[in-house]
């Protein structure tokens, strides 16, 4: 993890995050809306959000090991992170994904 | 289908030997059912052997969520019970879903459910069409977590789910402190609580299971001993045998012409148990092994359970008195299974005893003496342990023989196994060595014999070359 006095960000790679939802629930929603607001605010154009619906994808599930809903799986950079909840604990999300954030 | 008789629950078999009987023919059909107790008493075996006996006996595929061990690991420990699951996955009988949970990697955001169990389960279930689920152990979902209330509340609508899915599911669980399992899951499953026990008494380790709750259903309340063998779990249940048995009126022989005709039908009763008490040195055996030569002599195959000799020992010195139990060896109609009373428990015994009545089918099972097996457990054990050997005899109709140890100054009437037995044995022979005029006399006294007359007077007898011999002439 890489010190950064500059305003915003930064982290070294793009972060891939997969984000694993249970229909149209309202903690689903919830969860799409934080991690969005978030990405927005501090990652820009370093991340790749996928969206996947285990309803439609049961078979996902089961090969990513997914139990919560909501689930955002961080798969690069490493270390592997799997954040579980509607990512409401935003000072904890930007921990667990790495991002460091300087006023 | 087996039906509890009023036609208002249905069950599901459980595949475990015993155990429905205990249950008026299983669990509740479609129901969720809670396994618990401490760590190594077979849980896991348990929901294992529900799941693999009703795919092979009773064609329902089944899903197994594990919580803690992986396939692999499953696959293995169950592969010495003969439970083959990589060929029941081949043929689509059985789903084995891991549920890997790296607590390290986890970080809780909010709130959250668990969709992603209910999702994993239903798309198992409906990929087999499975009508019988296990979740071993589903508790263990909350190590490291910090929200219980949340996790707790998505428990109770997991076993409601379930329940709307209209499988039947073992639910494990590990024994806490002060409930029955570590987060209180009896609360829960309200429909069928069964607590397993592994526990050491004097020594000897026991296994025991309990039906703690069974709503809408008859169960058996007691403590019934189980056992875990190369073919899995066993219960065996203490009371459920009924008085049923059919009552045969083939006379047999006691080996002994003489006794014979002491009895007013000129023998005993097919099926029937005959128990012999004596102090040490009274001929008890002598009398069970000419009984056990005329089982041999009708060409039926007996069974002799020796618990003070070893089988060359009593080989050899019943040749002296003229019993061959060499020939009716090597003609296969005498099988000498011996064994330390104390080696094993008393519920082992019995297993051994049972599987040998399924293998050889006896005629006639010898028991000698029962009353050794009276040092490994206590009366109450002792009692309920015969009342079942018992009763399983008459009803595979087998002739029965126990000989029974009683000490010098103790009554007959006053001993704790023939206390036990006198009651249930249909034909009692007390032996007697005594001093009578500077000389030792053998005497037998046929105490009581049901559906009978049979002489009352005390018959002395010798024992010679050719076994036992009478003295006094017999008087009907």
């Amino acid at each position: 993890m890489k010190e950064n006095t500059t305003d915003v960000v930064i982290i070294e790679d793009k972060l891939e995050l997969t984000l694993y939802i249970s229909g149209m629930s309202q903690k689903s929603m919830e969860a799409i809306r934080n991690i969005k607001w978030l990405c927005d605010k501090h990652l820009k154009d370093a991340f790749e959000l996928e969206i996947i619906d285990i309803y439609k994808n049961p078979k996902l599930a089961l090969e990513q090991h997914i139990v919560f809903s909501p689930s955002l799986l961080k798969k690069l950079p490493l270390p592997k992170r799997t954040l579980v909840g509607t990512l409401s604990d935003t000072e904890k999300v930007l921990k667990s994904l790495g991002i460091t954030t300087e006023k | 289908m087996p039906n509890n008789g009023m036609g208002t629950l249905l069950k599901t078999p459980t595949g475990i030997s015993g155990l429905d009987e205990i249950t008026n023919g299983g669990f509740p059909k479609g129901r969720p059912v809670l396994i618990c107790g401490s760590a190594g008493c077979g849980k896991t075996l348990f929901a294992a052997q529900f799941l693999v006996k009703g795919i092979t006996a009773y064609d329902e595929p089944g899903v197994f969520m594990s919580f803690e061990e992986s396939p692999s690991d499953l696959t293995q420990n169950f592969e010495s019970l003969g439970f083959d699951f990589e060929k029941l996955k081949a043929e689509k009988k059985l789903r084995i879903d891991h549920v890997r949970i790296e607590r390290s990697e986890i970080e809780e955001t909010g709130e959250y459910d668990l969709e992603g169990i209910f999702i994993r389960l239903n798309y198992a279930i409906d990929s087999i069409g499975a009508k019988r689920v296990v979740l071993d152990t589903i508790e263990s979902i909350f190590s490291g977590m910090e929200n219980m209330t949340l996790l707790r509340s998505e428990i109770r609508r997991l076993f409601t789910w379930l329940k709307e899915k209209g499988v039947t599911a073992i639910i494990t669980g590990e024994r806490g402190e002060s409930s029955l399992t570590r987060q209180g899951l009896e609360e829960y499953v309200s429909d069928c609580v069964i607590l397993l026990d592994f526990r050491v008494i004097e020594q000897i380790a026991t296994r025991r299971l309990r039906i703690v709750k069974y709503r809408g259903s008859t169960h058996g309340t007691n403590e019934y001993p189980f056992l875990i063998d190369e073919s899995g779990i066993s219960v065996l249940p203490v009371t459920s045998l009924k008085l049923d048995y059919k009552s045969s009126t083939e006379i047999i022989s006691t080996g002994l012409p003489a006794l014979d005709k002491s009895f007013s039908t000129g023998g005993v009763y097919r099926a029937s148990s005959i128990l012999i008490t004596g102090n040490a040195g009274t001929s008890k055996t002598i009398l069970a092994a000419h009984f056990a030569m005329s089982s041999c002599k009708r060409k039926e195959s007996t069974l002799f359970f020796s618990f003070e000799e070893s089988p060359d020992q009593l080989v050899r010195n019943m040749a002296t008195i003229g019993i061959d139990f060499e020939q009716a060896i090597q003609e296969k109609m005498l099988l000498i299974q011996a064994s330390r009373p104390s080696l094993q428990g008393l519920e082992l015994h019995l297993m051994v005893l049972n599987k040998l009545l399924e293998e050889l089918k006896p005629r006639t099972v010898i028991i000698d003496p029962i009353s050794s097996l009276i040092t490994i457990g206590n009366t109450n054990e002792v009692r309920a342990m015969l009342v079942r050997l018992m009763d399983t005899l008459k009803k595979k109709q087998v002739n029965a023989l126990f000989t029974s140890l009683t000490y010098d100054g103790q009554s007959e009437y006053n001993n704790s196994t023939v206390d036990a037995v006198s009651s249930l044995a249909d034909t009692w022979i007390d032996l007697k060595n005594e001093e009578r005029n500077y000389e030792r006399v053998r005497s037998l006294l046929i105490v009581k014999s049901r559906g009978m007359a049979h002489s009352n007077n005390r018959h002395d007898f010798i024992i010679t070359g050719k076994g036992i011999q009478f003295t006094t002439s017999n008087k009907k």
